[in-house]
């Protein structure tokens, strides 16, 4: 990995806490959050001229969020990267083998539920969601792994296909939930387009074990994916285990995205799309790119957020639909200029 | 001595095709054999079933005299390397990252490449010619520049049985004799025993110390060129019509019209 690159990619997180934390309602000047940050080091004594009101903007609303953002988005590309590599499959997304629709039809239960014990539905998400929604999710991705490797053809086209099939399954569940539900659509509506709202730092701690535990499996074995690029033939006759090493690579990325989506909903495009401009811009392999897409999937949901909570204040624009609305024509642009994307 | 490879009565089912039905078969060390035989008689297979990459239905396979069922994954790759019929070419890999793949039985599972794992790469490198390329990406390469590089991910692996599935099957002439001069002249140097598949059946003469012949899944002949390569043999096994014209220097196939 050229050392340049995972500057750029720091750097990127930087510019993403800094501008996350400064902007918003209430903009107060990056520099003096930039000490504000620093002097939260041990060792560091800054006085950033910031009021009391203004740094606990700063530090109890917005941090919490920012680090959430960043967290999600680290986890999402790495997933995405890491499903890149071990099916061998550029379309792989971290939502491949389920994981989304099966969070989708927990979360819809809940809420649909919940909405028909209460009478009438309130405005926030019920408290279960994010448990609903990472069981929901690990639940989906166990059941994948069955079904596609249950049968005669092991090959991981025989996963996605038994992913695909596991997803329309559930997914007509949430629709028929929904149709019977309608008063609730709107909740369901805003998990299901994503949000990083954040209740103190609950989220940052419920996702970060999970996070840490899948980034740590998945970069260790990092080289194996690059092996894997091979085929499983070869990687086989290079001494590779190619199934156990494909198995516990997906299920640490499963665990990581099953975790993202408990605390964030359903935020598409930063799994798919960040590995893949990392792949173009530093190189294809996955040593760099797994790295490199933490911290720029990281950066890349943090600034989303912040676009979807100022440019239509005071209403939030849901993150889901800014990565797509910016990530997209980006990605278009990247592609333009790219010699060759992995095919 | 002990051979490098003993086969005994092997026998592979893929699917419900029984491929390969038992067969017996030893290398010695230093040796060149080459599998040669018609579409589907099961060449592929057998060189599969000697590199650890198929488990035998029946039978069994020893490299070195160790049965290859009791190797550890790691210590089989440091002891056999394959070079596919057609490898897979990762999309932008360049060819000193590929051949650094050759490693991986020497990398420590949750480790990096040492300095000697370098070193090993750029050794290989610049015994097949291959200095120039290291920062070049696969897929920018010629088919004979292309198969150097196989070979030289093949050797980095150190083993010192190789085993070649049709290795020249998409190179012009020059190019097939470029590579197999190269693999003669490793086995001379490196103390490399060989084990090929090949179709041209002129040139797998040329080239191999031994032939067999491999028909429906057994083998129907076992011996030097001159013995293998007879009108008969082909005939019968390949229903080819061919003449074999010896100019003294080995037996040379070539076919004819009835």
């Amino acid at each position: 990995m050229r050392w340049t690159w995972l500057l750029a990619g720091v750097a990127a997180v930087l510019v993403a806490l800094v501008a996350g934390l400064a902007f918003g309602p209430v903009s107060l000047p990056p520099l003096a959050v930039a000490k504000e940050m620093l002097d939260l080091l041990p060792g560091v004594d800054i006085h950033s001229g910031l009021s009391e009101r203004e740094a606990a903007i700063v530090l109890r609303l917005r941090l919490p969020r920012v680090v959430l953002g960043l967290l999600v988005g680290a986890m999402l590309a790495l997933a995405g990267g890491c499903y890149q590599g071990a099916f061998r499959n550029p379309l792989a997304d971290p939502y491949l083998l389920g994981a989304a629709a099966g969070a989708g039809l927990a979360v819809t239960a809940v809420i649909a539920l919940r909405g028909s014990a209460m009478g009438e539905g309130t405005s926030r998400l019920p408290g279960g969601t994010p448990i609903a929604a990472f069981a929901g999710a690990l639940v989906a991705v166990a059941l994948t792994w069955l079904i596609g490797t249950a049968g005669r053809d092991r090959s991981t086209a025989a996963l996605i296909l038994a992913g695909v099939a596991v997803s329309a399954f559930l997914t007509a569940g949430q629709t028929y939930f929904m149709q019977r539900n309608v008063d609730d659509i709107r909740e369901i509506y805003s998990w299901l387009l994503g949000r990083l709202a954040t209740n103190g730092w609950n989220e940052v701690l419920l996702l970060l074990p999970y996070a840490a535990i899948a980034a740590f499996v998945v970069l260790l074995l990092r080289r194996e994916l690059d092996v894997l690029s091979v085929g499983d033939d070869e990687a086989s006759g290079l001494g590779l285990h190619p199934q156990r090493s494909r198995l516990i690579l997906i299920a640490a990325a499963s665990l990581g995205t099953a975790a993202a989506v408990a605390v964030s909903g359903l935020i598409g495009f930063v799994g798919i799309v960040v590995p893949h401009i990392v792949r173009m811009l530093a190189g294809t392999s996955y040593r760099a790119i797994l790295p490199l897409s933490m911290l720029f999937g990281g950066a890349f949901l943090a600034l989303a957020d912040l676009a979807g909570r100022t440019v239509a204040a005071p209403a939030e624009i849901p993150i889901g639909v800014v990565t797509a609305f910016v990530g997209g024509p980006f990605f278009v642009l990247v592609l333009r200029r790219a010699r060759r994307v992995i095919t | 001595m002990t051979a490098a490879v003993t086969v005994s009565a092997l026998k592979v089912r893929l699917g419900d095709a029984l491929v390969l039905r038992g067969i017996d078969l030893r290398v010695e060390p230093g040796e060149w054999v080459t599998v040669i035989g018609p579409n589907g008689a099961g060449k592929s297979t057998l060189l599969r079933a000697v590199g650890g990459l198929l488990k035998p239905t029946a039978g069994d396979v020893a490299l070195f005299g160790t049965p290859i069922a009791r190797m550890p994954r790691r210590v089989r790759a440091r002891t056999v390397a394959t070079v596919a019929q057609s490898p897979v070419v990762p999309p932008g890999m360049v060819v000193f990252d590929y051949v650094l793949l050759g490693r991986t039985p020497y990398v420590p599972p949750l480790g990096r490449e040492s300095a000697t794992d370098l070193a090993a790469v750029s050794d290989v490198l610049s015994r097949l010619d291959l200095d120039g390329f290291a920062g070049r990406e696969l897929e920018t390469l010629s088919g004979g520049e292309r198969q150097r590089v196989f070979l030289a991910r093949a050797l980095a692996q150190g083993a010192t049985l190789l085993l070649l599935d049709e290795p020249t099957s998409a190179l012009d002439i020059g190019h097939q004799q470029e590579v197999l001069e190269l693999v003669d002249q490793l086995r001379g140097d490196g103390g490399l025993t060989v084990l090929a598949t090949m179709h041209d059946l002129s040139v797998a003469g040329e080239y191999a110390d031994r032939l067999v012949l491999l028909a429906g899944g057994e083998v129907v002949a076992d011996g030097s060129p001159r013995e293998v390569l007879t009108e008969e043999l082909l005939a019968r096994h390949y229903k080819a019509r061919v003449r074999v014209v010896d100019d003294g220097r080995g037996p040379i196939v070539v076919p004819v019209r009835g």
